[in-house]
């Protein structure tokens, strides 16, 4: 009989480990393939970021990243690469969740959870204006 | 200046951030918003952006490697994470009403901070004795050094948690790491050994930073034409630094860059004053 594999604070770190570092090498890949068409079609373009204008809507909700990933929109891309980015530590926290729940951990199930809730309530809680 | 110039300048630039950064500790966050700001007059707005573009990838790229080794304290880094993000969403909402100006000042003075945090001795002694919650909240652990391991106690956990919201609410505002602060709660306050407080710091960075980066995506802070650029060479800079790490001496590094900082930080506290930003 084979008995079970406890899971431990070693697999969790190394779970974590790759988490973030698959998460960052496709954040870096998304956005060098953007970055590239990007030039290549504005490449002679002047920047102008003396002002802020603010992002349009496009760029600012995932819904407006898919839309511009149809029609094939370099920055659009870029854009993913960046929501990859930043969805690469929310994982890392998904995942330890879900070891602690595997370590039936109940202290920091909560306490994962509560970080978890924070930044839910800061995608979703109108912080925009 | 063409975007095309514009673009290769920046990427040497942060590529250059996130060699320091890593060398140092600081993070690439730190380099990027004078970089832009005083450098190429893009509005700080923009480069808080970037920064905390460039605050996530260097923390999760170096973070990842850290974390395998099982020197990060996990448990310590996800107890503190709550203070933090917590902080963050708040920094983010006084973002509002903070003047841009206000902003820049803040950002010298925790600049000539992160300075003086980069040359201070750390504590290397572990603490045998924790106190009573140290226990109850299993912050407690061991880390891998060349002669074993070593198990370290920690205290004063109210005090640490503290300053971790006023670093997250500063991470939130001016969009940095605020290394150098996680690593005063950490290390002053409740006595983590310098190397499990620099290696979680460092992993608490990338969530904090993201706590915030959700608020100032959906503002359009994140400009993409400057993300990229900013991305890859923070990252490319970032993994260069952990190569170098090993083999240079960072003593004098340091005390350069600590020094490159603080002219920066008296540039940008001037410009603030002055209403330039």
């Amino acid at each position: 009989m084979g008995k079970i594999k406890k899971v431990t604070d070693y697999d969790m770190e190394q779970l974590i480990g790759q988490v973030l570092r698959y998460g960052v090498l496709t954040a870096g890949i998304v956005a060098i393939i953007g970055g590239v068409w990007y030039l290549f079609q504005n490449g002679q373009g002047t920047p102008h970021y003396t002002e802020f204008h603010g992002e349009p809507a496009g760029y600012t909700s995932l819904t407006g990243i898919i839309e511009g990933l149809k029609n094939g929109s370099a920055k659009e891309i870029i854009q993913l690469g960046v929501v990859i980015l930043i969805a690469t530590p929310i994982l890392r926290i998904v995942f330890s969740l879900i070891s602690f729940i595997q370590e039936k951990d109940r202290l920091y199930i909560v306490i994962t959870l509560i970080v978890l809730l924070i930044i839910l309530f800061s995608m979703f809680g109108g912080l925009k204006v | 200046m063409n975007i095309l110039l514009f673009t290769l300048i920046l990427l040497l630039g942060a590529y250059l951030a996130g060699l320091a950064g890593s060398l140092t500790g600081l993070g690439g966050g730190v380099v990027i918003i004078p970089l832009l700001t005083l450098g190429f007059h893009v509005d700080i707005r923009y480069a808080i952006g970037a920064a905390l573009v460039a605050s996530i990838a260097t923390s999760s790229g170096s973070a990842s490697a850290y974390v395998k080794e099982g020197i990060t304290n996990v448990r310590l880094g996800m107890f503190l994470e709550i203070a933090t993000t917590a902080g963050a969403v708040m920094g983010a909402i006084l973002a509002i009403y903070t003047p841009v100006n206000l902003v820049a000042i803040l950002f010298g003075v925790m600049l000539i901070f992160s300075a003086a945090m980069t040359l201070r001795k750390k504590h290397e002694d572990a603490l045998q004795e924790g106190s009573k919650l140290s226990y109850a909240l299993k912050l407690n652990g061991n880390y891998p050094t060349k002669d074993g391991i070593v198990e370290y106690k920690l205290k004063n956990v109210g005090g640490g948690f503290s300053l971790m919201t006023v670093a997250g609410v500063l991470s939130g505002l001016l969009g940095i790491g605020s290394g150098a602060l996680k690593v005063l709660a950490m290390d002053t306050a409740m006595r983590v050994p310098f190397r499990v407080s620099t290696t979680t710091s460092n992993f608490m960075v990338g969530v904090t930073a993201a706590a915030s980066a959700v608020v100032y995506l959906q503002r359009g802070y994140i400009d993409p034409g400057i993300a990229f650029p900013v991305i890859i060479g923070v990252l490319a800079g970032a993994f260069t630094g952990s190569k170098l790490l090993m083999r240079i001496n960072v003593k004098s590094l340091k005390l350069i860059f600590s020094i490159a900082i603080t002219l920066i930080a008296i540039n940008m506290i001037y410009n603030g004053i002055n209403h330039k930003f």
